[in-house]
């Protein structure tokens, strides 16, 4: 398929809008990705004909909605290799997905067990571990990043041990862009034992993993930075995990016997879904798995790839401008500073310019210290970009580099 | 002069200005021409903390007036808190807590007074009225 991005941009509804007096330059994907129409008629379907309650129905729109439901499940199955339907738990997104694998092991570590996080961590895969080590009395050990954003291998190695049981480390770093060596993380961890957690937040939307091949433990992901709604996310579990693991939330749909003398618990993935879940989001999240799919991952890679090495070509030739993350595997961010000048102003000047950019720390505060900054203005992209915003970009930070000094 | 006044005077000069550019460039100016606060005044006691800028802010008593002196990390912030201690500073308690903050709207800059901006600006205008109030207490008694 031939890559055509205008005939791309016209399936986002939102990118034809402008901002103050601009054409809107949406560069903030990696907070959450715009959605295409086929998305917005899939939730707008839901709720106008088939809006019911799932698995507990005898009438049609029930069953209709739990056949909907479940075919999303399959869909994201086939989608991320995953070898069993149950093993995909729907959750509210990948904090909830990281709350739960980390309640789950509250039952399961003991004093002196150690959990490994990656230094490039977001704040969501820090503190559920920090939360989880004082209850338990596991110790937290961290792997060292190097000055170009990516994680001291030889140092995890060191870190490992027979006490490791928890590694968590990001898929991509949602602050600098760097792809992780996950396979090689996981292969690590697996020979002394440990379990993996893998956060593919910020990869899913540029990368299609694999994860029978990758044989993780637990894989997380968001649907809103996949083109499809906000609440609703995925929990990738393998089915031995999903046997181990108490519940973390009780209520209905999780249960196969009540009584006030006992309750037994459902199999996954149910034992993990109580409540009604976000029945139209797992639906839309379905719809916009196809969407990615029909484009396909290989083109949106190398389309992003080449929009990344643009973007990162143009900036650097601002005098002054430092990039943040500028490790050889990157995917989709461009996190950068100008010399005197606070990331916030910038920010400020180029949203006047219908640019949006993400400025701040990016909930990655332990990554803006090992810089020593405070914060970054951080431009990333998808494959609706184009390098003409690419264009609009840079010259509205020459003009705020103007202003500003 | 009052408040009020001040707060006039600034429409006025923001008036000039046509477009926004111009009306940050002007604010901008502003933050850098004023040596807001003494360097051994920006202590963690004295900051606010927005999400993003950092904003520190010192208040005095001085003939029976209270004296605002603040600084920011980020310029246009700066900008704004320039603006805001030429309102208030050298005005009396009972004056600044009876002041509003309705004039930043007219000279064009509303967006950054949002209370969901991440600025610390919101803070800093509630931390004013909180000296405010704290020395109108102690002249009393």
């Amino acid at each position: 398929m031939v890559f055509d991005v205008q005939k791309i941009r016209a399936d986002f509804p939102i990118l034809k809008r402008t901002v103050n007096g601009h054409p809107l330059v949406y560069l903030d994907n990696a907070a959450t990705s715009q959605k295409p129409q086929v998305v917005i008629d899939a939730i707008v379907d839901y709720y106008s004909n088939y809006n019911s309650n799932i698995h507990r129905g005898v009438h049609t729109l029930s069953q209709e909605a739990t056949d909907a439901y479940e075919t999303a499940r399959q869909k994201l199955q086939k989608h991320f290799n995953i070898q069993h339907a149950h093993e995909v738990i729907f959750t509210a997104g990948t904090t909830h997905g990281i709350n739960l694998v980390a309640n789950g092991f509250s039952e399961i570590l003991k004093k002196g067990d150690e959990i490994i996080v990656s230094a490039l961590e977001h704040h969501s895969n820090i503190v559920p571990w920090q939360m989880l080590c004082e209850r338990t009395g596991a110790i937290l050990k961290v792997i060292p990043m190097d000055v170009d954003g990516t994680l001291i291998f030889s140092e995890y190695e060191k870190l490992l041990s027979e006490k490791t049981k928890l590694v968590f480390v990001n898929h991509v770093s949602n602050a600098l862009g760097t792809i992780n060596p996950i396979e090689k993380i996981i292969e690590k961890a697996h020979e002394k034992g440990a379990a993996v957690l893998i956060d593919g937040a910020q990869a899913c939307s540029h990368i299609k993993p694999d994860l029978q091949k990758l044989e993780v433990d637990f894989y997380v992901a968001s649907a809103h930075k996949m083109c499809g709604p906000t609440g609703v996310g995925v929990l990738y579990m393998k089915e031995s995990w999903g046997k181990t693991l108490p519940p973390y939330q009780g209520g209905g749909e999780m249960i196969k016997e009540v009584t006030f003398a006992k309750t037994t618990y459902a199999d996954m993935p149910h034992k993990f879904e109580a409540g009604t879940p976000n029945i139209c989001g797992g639906i839309a999240f379905g719809v916009a798995i196809d969407y990615l799919n029909r484009i396909s991952f290989s083109a949106i890679e190398t389309y992003e790839d080449s929009l990344l090495a643009y973007a990162t070509e143009q900036l650097s030739a601002i005098e002054g401008l430092t990039i943040y993350g500028t490790g050889a595997a990157k995917t989709g961010v461009v996190s950068f500073n100008i010399d005197g000048i606070h990331p916030y102003d910038i920010g400020t000047i180029i949203d006047k310019l219908g640019i949006a950019v993400r400025t701040g720390h990016h909930c990655a505060q332990p990554i803006m210290d090992f810089y020593k900054i405070p914060g970054t203005v951080r431009a990333s992209f998808a494959f609706y970009n184009t390098f003409e915003e690419i264009d609009v970009l840079v010259a509205a930070v020459i003009k705020a580099k103007q202003m500003l000094t | 002069m009052t408040i009020e006044a001040i707060q006039e005077e600034l429409i006025d000069e923001f008036s000039m200005f046509d477009d926004w550019m111009q009306r940050y460039e002007y604010m901008i100016d502003l933050g850098k021409s004023l040596p807001i606060i003494d360097e051994n005044l920006k202590t963690d006691d004295k900051l606010i903390k927005g999400c993003q800028s950092k904003v520190w802010l010192n208040a005095e008593l001085k003939d029976d007036k209270v004296v605002f002196t603040a600084d920011s990390d980020a310029i246009i912030t700066k900008g704004i808190i320039a603006i805001l201690i030429r309102s208030f500073s050298g005005q009396t308690p009972e004056a600044i807590l009876s002041a509003n903050t309705d004039f930043i709207d007219e000279i064009g800059l509303k967006e950054h007074l949002s209370p969901t901006r991440a600025n610390g600006l919101v803070s800093m205008i509630k931390q004013l009225k909180l000296y405010a109030l704290a020395y109108q207490t102690q002249l009393k008694n």
